[in-house]
């Protein structure tokens, strides 16, 4: 029997560029840059004074009652997969035990944990929430989508810090070619921006302290980037399997044709500057989709505007794509939304299917001057058309514990 | 000075209605907590703590199931605020 094929049919987000994929998409295409200043008086403890907030607070889009037994994290995942099981044609006749859900965090309910905290220290355990847990709990958001969906398949959530979103992705990817599904709500979220996780990546240097001009910190590729700017939100991919999809009718974005993992084995935060951890990635997820780098004709690099990262990152893909590399537009989309962790690889998957559906690669603000060490073709300043025809496009996702995650969409006739 | 029933019942209406979205209007003595109202178990944890805070009295918690109405509950409330 061949390989079952797996298509996206639906598509959801919530980020600091909107509160949906249309006005995320929109934003991105005009370059504008999420990042704003925190308004809460700790920021004034920490060296870090600014972030990228979701554009639209949950409490615009759910009842309240709803949202507080929810984690930040948890509603995000909510809002996001609701909008892409919308968008999916919202197929509730479905087997529920062929729907799966897997949806990830880097983090999980970091707030609640660190705010029934304090409630605990101010006024006594009789008055922490009896929600901590299953706020707290890192599957917390696969958990209620699958509740609210009645996913029956499985209910997932892989977790690889900021890889995590594209592993759950590949881990949806996966249980369609198994068939232990025949749709999966897959994707990443992460609400993390809280003094502590704050000062924690401060604390490793890994964060940008252009408190001046907040807007124009994330910079991946940029001489003077000095570190990623935080973001929260997240992203949601319909998963379907080709033969279910086409049989319902359902609006086809693309395939999602393949994935490649690897670890580095090198150190628990900096990359292998050596990149081979990478460029094996790259390549087991060209071998699993059947494609070769000349298919290749977009990328949404990791890039999240730290020193060391972006250039590791961009002499693994110029190693692993070869002269072929010439031809992929490279986009680094966390220039405007900042860094989801456990969220960027999900979003950045809905901004490669945009960018396939559109035949628009989206740019990469805030380079002033590109780094020469950089050796791909970073699209700068102004979305950069993408060819017409059957093209792939990859989206790399690396974390914090030497975990490497590429996955693959190519454009369906 | 003692809480009225009256007193006690207006205040758990804005609890639980804070806490599960049940519209006032519909919380009356005679409700069931759980089949009526529908107010599920970690959510009647909630309803616990905030009556003990709003009313300065103890339910401990060996009581709590036997409060399976709203009546039983300001009855309870009423009782141990004297």
């Amino acid at each position: 029997m061949s390989q079952r094929r797996v298509v996206v049919t639906g598509l959801g987000a919530t980020t600091p560029l909107g509160g949906d994929v249309e006005s995320t998409w929109r934003a991105m295409l005009a370059g504008q840059s999420g990042v704003r200043l925190l308004t809460e008086d700790w920021r004034e403890l920490l060296p870090v004074h600014f972030a990228a907030r979701v554009a639209t607070e949950p409490a615009d889009q759910m009842e309240r009652v709803e949202m507080r037994k929810l984690d930040r994290s948890e509603q995000f995942a909510l809002i996001a997969s609701r909008e892409a099981w919308k968008d999916a044609g919202a197929p509730d006749e479905i087997d529920k035990e062929r729907l799966g859900v897997v949806i990830a965090s880097g983090i999980g309910g970091v707030i609640t944990l660190l705010d029934q905290f304090d409630v605990l220290k101010e006024k006594g355990a009789r008055s922490v929430s009896p929600y901590t847990v299953p706020m707290l709990m890192p599957n917390g958001p696969a958990a209620h989508v699958g509740l609210e969906l009645q996913a029956r398949a499985g209910v997932h959530t892989p977790v690889s810090a900021c890889a995590s979103g594209a592993e759950a992705i590949g881990y949806a990817l996966e249980m369609i070619r198994n068939n232990r599904a025949d749709i999966v709500v897959s994707g990443g979220v992460e609400a993390a921006i809280h003094q502590l996780p704050m000062a924690g990546f401060a604390a490793m240097k890994a964060l940008s302290t252009r408190n001046d001009d907040p807007a124009r910190a994330s910079r991946p590729y940029d001489a003077d980037r000095d570190g990623f700017v935080l973001g929260e939100g997240g992203g949601v991919l319909i998963l379907e399997e080709y033969e279910h999809a086409k049989a319902r009718g359902a609006k086809i974005y693309c395939e999602i044709s393949g994935q490649g993992l690897s670890s580095d084995g090198y150190h628990i935060a900096a990359p292998d500057p050596d990149g081979s951890g990478v460029q094996r990635a790259i390549k087991f997820a060209l071998a699993n989709a059947g494609l070769s780098a000349k298919d290749i004709f977009h990328l949404n690099a990791h890039a999240t505007s730290t020193p060391a990262g972006d250039v590791a990152e961009a002499n693994a893909l110029r190693k692993a794509l070869g002269a072929e590399a010439d031809h992929v537009a490279v986009s680094a989309t966390k220039s405007m939304t900042g860094h989801l962790l456990g969220g960027a690889g999900a979003i950045e998957s809905v901004f490669i299917v945009k960018a396939l559906q559109d035949r628009l690669a989206p740019p990469t603000i805030n380079i002033e001057n590109l780094d020469p060490a950089v050796t791909v073709d970073v699209v700068r300043d102004k979305p950069r058309p993408l060819p017409a025809g059957d093209i792939a496009a990859l989206n790399d996702s690396f974390g914090f514990g030497g975990h490497n995650v590429v996955l693959v969409f190519n454009s369906i006739s | 000075m003692a809480l009225t029933q009256a007193d006690v019942l207006a205040g758990i209406k804005e609890i639980v209605e804070e806490i599960a979205g049940i519209p006032a209007a519909s919380i009356e003595l005679d409700k069931n907590f759980t089949e009526d109202l529908e107010v599920d178990s970690l959510s009647m944890v909630e309803v616990v703590v905030e009556c003990e805070n709003r009313f300065g009295v103890k339910i401990p918690d060996e009581k709590v199931t036997e409060l399976a109405t709203v009546g039983d509950a300001v009855n309870f409330i009423v009782e141990a605020a004297k």
